[in-house]
C-alpha cells in the first residue's frame, strides 16, 4: 500500500505475466479439481483484471542478492509481497524488523489450499512505522508441518499464531503458549481449512460438554 | 474460587517473568503458590464475555491468562461460504458499537479488490457515518468505563447523547446497531431529507456535553487517583504488542491510518492526531475525549463541503473480484482494523481474514495489569475498549 494503487489497469496479457503455483486455480472452494500443478488461463478471458508484477527495490534486491531463488518478490494492485522458502522464515522476519525497520507485524493468517502439495500458505503483514509502509511476507508449508515462531521477534505473534493453530492445525516452534485460543481445548479439527464443512462440528465434545446432541 | 497457599514462595521477580521477554519461559499457574481467581466470563465489568484468570499474590496482580472464544461463531467461515454481497451485514456484528466502521472496511477492502471505487459522494457520506460511529463508539467506552470505576453518572449522559447518533442512523437506513449503511461500490441510500441539517444539529447539540463528561472526570479528585498511572503501557512494548488505535496513540505514538494511508475521503478533512504521553489509562481517556471533538472537526468540514453526484459506483450485479489478494484496513474507534481477501475469481471470498483490534490489543492486558490491583484490572479491561464480537468474531 506504499506506492499508490495504480490508476490506469495495465491491460493484461492473456494468461498470468508471472505464474506462481500458489494462485488458487479459478475453481469453487470445495468441488474437486485436478491437482493444480499447471497454470491454467484464467477461464472466461473478459475481465481478467490486474496480474501480480515483479516488486522491485532495494530491499528486495538485497535479500535476492542473499538468498537467490528462495525468494520471489511481486506487487498486486499496489500491496507487494515476498514469497520465501519455508527454512528461510525466522530469519528472513527477523531481517526485515530489525534492518528494514517494519516493526508492527500486523497480522499472521494462513490459507488452506487443499489440492496443492503444500497445502497452506502462512502469511505475515508488515508495517513500518518509519517507512510508512506494508508488505506480506508468504510461505508454502506442508499439512502437518511445523514453522519457526515469531514471537521472539513481535510479542504479538503470540495470539495470532495460536489463533493460526486453532483454526488450521499449523504448529509454531518456539510457541511459549502453543494452543486453541478461540475453541475449547479439548475440540477436534480446525474449522478454517477447507475440509471442515461449514454446520460440522466436533459432536462428541458438544454431548460430553454441554449435555446436547447437536450445538447447533 | 481455588486458593492455593504456600508462604514460602515470595520472590515475586521469579514469579512474574516479563512475557515479552522470550528468555524466560511461562510458569503453568498452577504449580506455583499464589492465589488464583477466576473472573468472568459473566461478570459485568468483562464488557461481555471475556474470563482472565487472575493470579494473585494477595491483591496484587501478578500475572493473568485471558480465555475467549465465548463469542466464536466462525465469521471468516461464513465469509467462505457466502457471497461478497451476502457477507457484508455479518461484518456489523463483530463490532456492534461501531458498525459502520467495520462496514467501511469491509467494503472498500472489496472494492479495492474489484479495483472500483466508491463516487465521491458516497465517500462523504461514508465518512459522516462512520466518523458519527466512533463519537457514539467512544460515548459508550467512557459511560462504560467511568460506571466500571465507580463514576455512574457518565453513562447516564453518553447513553442520552448517543442516542441522537442511533437516530440519525436509524432515519438514514432503518438500523440502530448493525446498520449495514454501506455496499460494495457506494451506499444503497441517498441521504434523506435534512440530513445535513440534522448532522448540523448534532453537533451543535454534542460539543457542549462532550465538555460536560470532561467537567465530570478530567478534573476529579478520584477519577484521577484511578486512572493515573494505571495501566502504563509504554511506546515500545505497545508497538511490539501490535496495539493500535487509542491505546497506541495514548502511549506517544503519533499514527493514525486516517493520516498515514487514507482512505475513503479523508485526506480532504482537516483534523490534529491527539496523543498522549505517559501511556496510563488516564491519557487513553483524555486521547478518546479529544478524538471524539476531532471527529466533530471532521463532521463539520464533509458535511458542508458534501458533494452531489452519484452515490453508487460502477460495479456488476453479481460481485465477481479476479483472482488475487488483497489487504485493506481502517482506523476503526478502537485500532486498525484490517480485511486480507484472497479471491479465487468466484463470487465468494476463497479466505477472508478479519485483523480484529480488540483482539490484539487485548493481548496487552497482561503486561498492563501486573503488579496493579484487583480493581485496577476493571479499569484496564475498559480503558483498552474491547468489544468480545469483535474478540472471539
Amino acid at each position: 500500500m506504499a506506492e499508490e494503487v495504480k490508476s490506469p489497469a495495465p491491460p493484461p496479457p492473456e494468461g498470468e505475466n508471472k505464474p506462481t503455483a500458489e494462485k488458487p486455480v479459478a475453481a469453487p472452494p470445495a468441488a474437486a479439481a485436478p491437482p493444480a500443478a499447471p497454470p491454467k488461463p484464467a477461464a472466461p478471458a473478459k475481465p481478467a483484471g490486474p496480474v501480480p508484477l515483479p516488486w522491485t527495490s532495494p530491499l528486495v534486491e538485497k535479500y535476492r542478492s542473499q538468498y537467490g531463488s528462495a525468494l520471489d518478490a511481486q506487487t498486486y494492485l499496489g500491496q507487494n509481497y515476498l514469497s520465501v522458502d519455508r527454512s528461510l522464515i525466522p530469519d528472513i522476519l527477523r531481517l526485515l524488523r530489525d534492518e528494514e525497520q517494519f516493526d508492527y507485524c500486523v497480522d499472521i493468517t494462513a490459507v488452506h489450499y487443499p489440492k496443492r502439495e503444500k497445502q497452506f500458505d502462512v502469511v505475515w503483514i508488515l508495517y513500518s512505522f518509519p517507512r510508512n509502509e506494508r508488505m506480506r511476507v508468504k510461505t508454502q508449508i506442508a499439512d502437518g508441518a511445523s514453522i519457526a515462531s515469531s514471537v521472539s521477534i513481535w510479542a504479538t505473534a503470540n495470539w495470532l499464531e495460536r489463533e493460526v493453530y486453532d483454526m488450521f492445525g499449523i504448529q509454531f516452534d518456539g510457541h511459549p503458549d502453543m494452543k486453541r485460543i478461540l475453541l475449547p481445548d479439548g475440540w477436534k479439527g480446525h474449522p478454517l481449512r477447507k475440509d471442515y464443512g461449514i454446520l460440522q462440528q466436533d459432536k462428541e465434545w458438544v454431548q460430553i460438554n454441554l449435555g446436547i446432541e447437536s450445538g447447533q | 474460587m481455588t486458593v492455593y497457599n504456600d508462604d514460602t514462595a515470595n520472590d515475586v521477580s521469579v514469579r512474574t517473568p516479563s512475557r515479552l521477554d522470550p528468555e524466560t519461559p511461562e510458569k503453568p499457574y498452577l504449580d506455583s503458590n499464589e492465589l488464583i481467581i477466576n473472573m468472568g466470563p459473566q461478570h459485568p465489568a468483562t464488557h461481555g464475555v471475556l474470563r482472565v484468570i487472575l493470579k494473585l499474590d494477595g491483591e496484587k496482580v501478578l500475572g493473568t491468562e485471558c480465555i475467549i472464544g465465548y463469542l466464536h461463531r466462525g465469521v471468516e467461515k461464513i465469509a467462505e461460504n457466502r457471497t461478497y454481497t451476502m457477507f457484508n451485514p455479518y461484518v456489523d456484528r463483530m463490532d456492534y458499537v461501531a458498525a459502520v466502521s467495520n462496514g467501511l472496511g469491509y467494503c472498500e477492502a472489496v472494492e479495492k479488490l474489484m479495483n472500483v471505487e466508491a463516487p465521491p459522494r458516497a465517500k462523504y457520506i461514508r465518512v459522516i457515518l462512520t466518523e458519527l460511529n466512533r463519537i457514539a463508539s467512544h460515548q459508550l467506552w467512557l459511560g462504560t468505563h467511568a460506571l466500571d470505576i465507580g463514576a455512574m453518572t457518565p453513562l447516564f449522559y453518553t447513553f442520552r447523547d448517543r442516542e441522537e447518533i442511533l437516530k440519525i442512523f436509524e432515519k438514514y437506513c432503518g438500523a440502530r446497531l448493525t446498520t449495514h449503511a454501506f455496499r460494495i461500490g457506494g451506499c444503497q441510500y441517498e441521504t434523506y431529507a435534512g440530513f445535513e441539517k440534522d448532522v448540523k444539529n448534532f453537533l451543535t447539540f454534542v460539543a457542549p456535553k462532550i465538555d460536560e463528561y470532561e467537567e465530570l472526570l478530567t478534573t476529579n479528585r478520584i477519577w484521577l487517583e484511578r486512572t493515573k498511572n494505571v495501566g502504563v503501557i509504554s511506546a515500545a512494548d505497545a508497538i511490539a504488542l501490535g496495539v493500535t488505535g487509542p491505546v497506541l496513540r495514548a502511549s506517544g505514538v503519533k499514527w493514525d491510518l486516517r493520516k498515514a494511508q487514507p482512505y475513503a475521503a479523508y485526506s480532504d478533512f482537516e483534523f490534529d492526531i491527539p496523543i498522549g504521553e505517559n501511556g496510563d489509562t488516564y491519557d487513553r481517556y483524555l486521547v478518546r475525549m479529544a478524538e471524539m471533538r476531532q471527529s466533530l472537526r471532521i463532521i463539520e468540514q464533509a458535511v458542508n463541503k458534501i458533494p452531489e453526484g452519484p452515490i453508487m459506483g460502477k460495479v456488476p450485479k453479481v460481485i465477481k473480484p479476479p483472482v488475487g489478494e488483497i489487504y485493506h484496513s481502517i482506523e476503526a474507534p478502537k485500532g486498525e482494523l484490517g480485511y486480507f481477501i484472497v479471491s479465487d475469481g468466484s463470487t465468494q471470498p476463497y479466505r477472508l481474514r478479519v485483523r480484529p483490534p480488540s483482539f490484539v490489543n487485548l493481548q496487552a492486558l497482561d503486561i498492563m495489569v501486573r503488579g496493579l490491583l484487583v480493581a485496577d484490572v476493571i479499569a484496564v479491561i475498559g480503558t483498552i475498549d474491547i468489544v468480545l464480537g469483535e474478540v472471539d468474531r
